[in-house]
C-alpha cells in the first residue's frame, strides 16, 4: 500500500527551541494515523508544520513532508498555497473560534473552493453538497447563517465541510473533538470516518484521548517531548505497549476493574519542557523502568515487532506489574 | 432588526443628553466673570450709571433670575426659535445656518482623508509587526499625535505663503454651491491639518486590531483553506477590524464638529468654531447656547449613526 503522506525527520522550532525533534510516519489513503501525546509533546506543532500553518515565530528547520512523493516543504509559497486546502485539508480544535464571526458559513466553505480556481456557480453547488454530506439538515438554509447561530457540533461540521470541499487527499484533524460534548464527539468521529472511507482520505488525527484513538485509528504514533516514542498498529499497541510511557497512558484509562478502586494509576512527575530537556531520554525522570543508560543517552526509535519503540529496556525486562 | 424598545430608549436618552448639555452650558456661561455689557463696552462700562446699566440689562434680558431666563429660552426653543444675538441682533438660527455647513464640510473632508490614510497605514503597519514598515509608520503616527493643531496649522499657512507664494483667499468664504474649486482651495489645507491627528488615531487603532485579529483561530482557518494572503487580510482580518475602527471614527468625527475652533481661527474660516469663539468672548449668551446645542445634537446623531453601522457590520448584534 503506497502512502499518500510521508513525513521524515520533521523538526520544527519556535524561536530557538525545538518543539518537534525528528518525527516520521506514513499514512495511506483511507487510513487513519493517530498522533497521541500530552500537551507540549509537539503533536499540534507536527500537524501545523505539515499543513504549513505554523504560528508567528515557528518554522520547520529540518525533514521532509512528502505528498505523493513531492516534498511540499521545498515548494515556494505560491505553490505551497495551492497545496494548502486543496490537497491538505485541516480541521481544528475549537469550532467556536475557528469560523469568521462576521461571514455566512456558506461563503466560508465556498471561498476555499474559489481560491483554488472553482467558478462561483460550481463552488456554490459543491458547498451545498458538502454541507449535506457532513450531516447538516437543509444545507441551503444553514449556508445563509452566521456562526453564532450554530451549535458547537454544527460549527465543527461546517469546518469539516470546508476542509473536504476541495476534495483533498490528506485531512489533518487537530483534536477536533476535544471542545465538544461526548455525544457530539461520537457524531464527529462517525462523520470523519465515513468521509475518510468515501473520499479515500489519508487522515492524521491529533489527540490526547486514547478513547478516540481506539475508535478511529489504524496506526498510532505516541509522542513525548517532540519525538515519537512508539509507533504501532492500534490493536498491538493497546494489547502490548512497547514503551513505558505508552504503558503509563493506557493504565490511566478507567476500566470496569479500576472504577471505585481509589485513584487511577497515573504517570508521576510533569511532562518534559521543550526548553530544558534532560541529557538522556526525556521520559527518564518519570519512568518506572529507568536504567543507568537512560540518564545520558536518548534511545532511538527501533523495531520492536510488531511496532517500533524508543526505549533501552524491552518490555520482557520491565519490572513490577508492567503493562 | 431594530426594536421599538431600543429606539424609544435611544430617543429618551437623546432628549435627556441635550437637556443636560443645555443646562450645563447655560449655568457655566453665567458663571464666567463679565457679561455682554462689559464685553461690548470694555473698561468704559465702569463709567455707566446704575440706571444706565439697569436699562442695558433690561434690554439684554439679563436682569431676570437665571431660572426665568432658562425657562424663557427653553420655551423659545420648543417653538423652533433660538433667539437673537446680543451683539449683532441677528437671528441665532441664521448665524448657525451660515456657519454649520463650513464646519460640517471641514469635518467630513478631514474624516474622509483621515480614515482612508489611517486605515491604509494601519494595515501596512499591522500586517508586518516589528518590521521596518511598522516602526516607520508608528514613528510618523506618534509625531502626528504629538504636534498640536495650532503649530501644524500655522506651519502650513507659513509654508504655503513663504515657499510657494500661495495664500488661500480668505477675504470672503466661497460656499461649495458657488464654486467647487474655490471652496476646496479654502478648505483643503485646514482639512488636511485636522486629518493628521484623525489619521494618527485611526492608524493606532487599526494596527493594534489588525495584529490581534491576525492571531485569531479563524484567520488560521482562512489560511488553511489556501486563500491568497491579500484575501486573508481584507476579507478576514480587516473585515473584523472594521467594527472597532468604525466606532472610533464615529466618536472622532463627533469631536471634530466641536474641535475645529483653532483651525478655523488660523485659517480664518467662518465656521461653528469661530462663531462659538467670538460669541464666548462677547458673552453673547443666546449664540453660545444655540451653537452648543446644535453641536451636541449632531454629536448624538453621529453616535446613533455609528451604532447603526456597527449593527450592520456585526451580525451578532442583531437579534436573530
Amino acid at each position: 500500500m503506497s502512502s499518500v503522506l510521508r513525513v521524515e525527520g520533521l523538526r520544527t522550532a519556535i524561536g530557538d527551541v525545538e518543539i518537534v525533534r525528528g518525527v516520521g510516519f506514513a499514512v495511506a489513503a483511507g487510513e487513519t494515523l493517530a498522533v497521541v501525546g500530552e500537551s507540549g509533546s509537539g503533536k499540534s506543532m507536527t500537524a501545523l508544520s505539515i499543513a504549513g500553518l505554523l504560528p508567528r515565530g515557528g518554522r520547520v528547520v529540518g525533514g521532509e513532508v512528502l505528498l505523493e512523493g513531492r516534498d511540499v516543504l521545498a515548494l515556494p509559497e505560491a505553490r505551497r498555497r495551492a497545496v494548502r486546502g486543496a490537497e491538505i485539508g485541516m480541521i481544528y480544535q475549537d469550532p467556536m473560534t475557528s469560523l469568521n464571526p462576521l461571514t455566512r458559513v456558506g461563503a466560508q466553505v465556498a471561498e476555499g473552493l474559489t481560491a483554488h480556481g472553482w467558478t462561483k456557480v460550481r463552488a456554490r453547488s459543491r458547498t451545498l453538497e458538502v454541507l449535506a454530506e457532513v450531516g447538516l439538515p437543509s444545507p441551503a438554509a444553514i449556508a445563509r447563517l452566521y456562526p453564532h447561530q450554530l451549535s458547537g457540533g454544527m460549527r465543527q461540521r461546517v469546518l469539516i465541510a470546508a476542509a473536504i470541499a476541495p476534495r483533498p487527499k490528506v485531512l489533518i484533524a487537530d483534536e477536533p473533538t476535544t471542545a465538544l460534548d461526548v455525544t457530539i464527539q461520537q457524531q464527529i468521529l462517525d462523520v470523519v470516518a465515513r468521509l475518510r472511507d468515501e473520499y479515500g482520505l489519508a487522515v492524521v488525527w491529533i489527540t490526547h484521548d486514547l478513547g478516540v484513538v481506539a475508535r478511529i485509528a489504524d496506526e498510532v504514533l505516541v509522542m513525548y517531548a517532540g519525538r515519537a516514542v512508539e509507533r504501532a498498529s492500534v490493536r498491538p499497541l493497546f494489547a502490548a505497549p512497547a514503551h513505558p510511557y505508552t504503558a503509563g497512558l493506557l493504565r490511566s484509562i478507567p476500566t470496569p476493574a479500576t472504577v471505585h478502586r481509589g485513584a487511577l494509576p497515573q504517570i508521576g512527575g510533569i511532562p518534559a519542557a521543550p526548553s530544558g530537556l534532560p541529557a538522556g531520554c526525556p521520559f527518564a525522570p518519570r519512568c518506572p523502568q529507568r536504567i543507568g543508560r537512560c540518564e545520558h543517552e536518548e534511545p532511538p526509535l527501533t523495531d520492536r515487532s510488531p511496532g517500533h519503540a524508543a526505549c533501552w529496556v524491552s518490555p520482557e525486562h520491565w519490572a513490577g506489574e508492567a503493562r | 432588526m431594530i426594536g421599538w424598545r431600543w429606539a424609544a430608549a435611544r430617543l429618551g436618552g437623546t432628549v435627556l443628553t441635550l437637556f443636560g448639555v443645555t443646562a450645563v452650558v447655560f449655568i457655566v456661561l453665567r458663571l464666567i466673570p463679565g457679561d455682554a455689557i462689559t464685553a461690548a463696552l470694555g473698561i468704559e462700562s465702569g463709567a455707566l450709571t446704575p440706571a444706565q446699566r439697569a436699562a442695558l440689562e433690561y434690554q439684554y434680558g439679563t436682569d431676570r433670575p437665571w431660572i426665568v431666563q432658562f425657562a424663557d429660552w427653553l420655551g423659545q426653543l420648543l417653538r423652533g426659535d433660538l433667539g437673537l444675538s446680543l451683539t449683532s441682533g441677528k437671528s441665532v438660527g441664521g448665524l448657525i445656518a451660515a456657519a454649520l455647513p463650513v464646519t460640517v464640510e471641514l469635518a467630513v473632508l478631514a474624516a474622509a482623508m483621515g480614515t482612508v490614510t489611517g486605515v491604509a497605514l494601519g494595515v501596512l503597519a499591522g500586517s508586518g509587526p516589528g518590521r521596518a514598515r511598522d516602526s516607520v509608520t508608528q514613528g510618523v503616527t506618534l509625531v502626528g499625535l504629538a504636534v498640536p493643531e495650532f503649530v501644524l496649522g500655522t506651519t502650513v499657512v507659513v509654508l504655503l505663503a513663504e515657499a510657494f507664494g500661495y495664500f488661500p483667499d480668505t477675504g470672503t468664504f466661497v460656499p461649495l454651491t458657488e464654486s467647487l474649486a474655490g471652496n476646496l482651495s479654502q478648505l483643503m489645507y485646514p482639512a488636511l491639518v485636522l486629518a493628521v491627528g484623525f489619521a494618527a488615531n485611526v492608524v493606532r487603532a487599526t494596527r493594534s486590531e489588525f495584529v490581534e485579529i491576525a492571531e485569531a483561530d479563524f484567520v488560521r482557518t482562512a489560511r488553511g483553506k489556501g486563500l491568497p494572503a491579500a484575501r486573508v487580510r481584507l476579507a478576514h482580518i480587516l473585515r473584523n477590524a472594521w467594527v472597532p475602527i468604525v466606532t472610533l471614527t464615529g466618536i472622532q468625527f463627533g469631536y471634530l464638529l466641536g474641535g475645529t475652533v483653532i483651525v478655523e481661527h488660523v485659517f480664518a474660516l467662518p465656521g461653528m468654531g469661530r462663531l462659538l469663539y467670538t460669541a464666548i468672548s462677547d458673552r453673547d449668551y443666546p449664540v453660545v447656547q444655540g451653537a452648543v446645542l446644535v453641536i451636541a445634537a449632531l454629536f448624538v446623531l453621529i453616535n446613533l449613526a455609528t451604532d447603526l453601522v456597527y449593527r450592520a457590520l456585526d451580525p451578532r448584534t442583531r437579534a436573530s
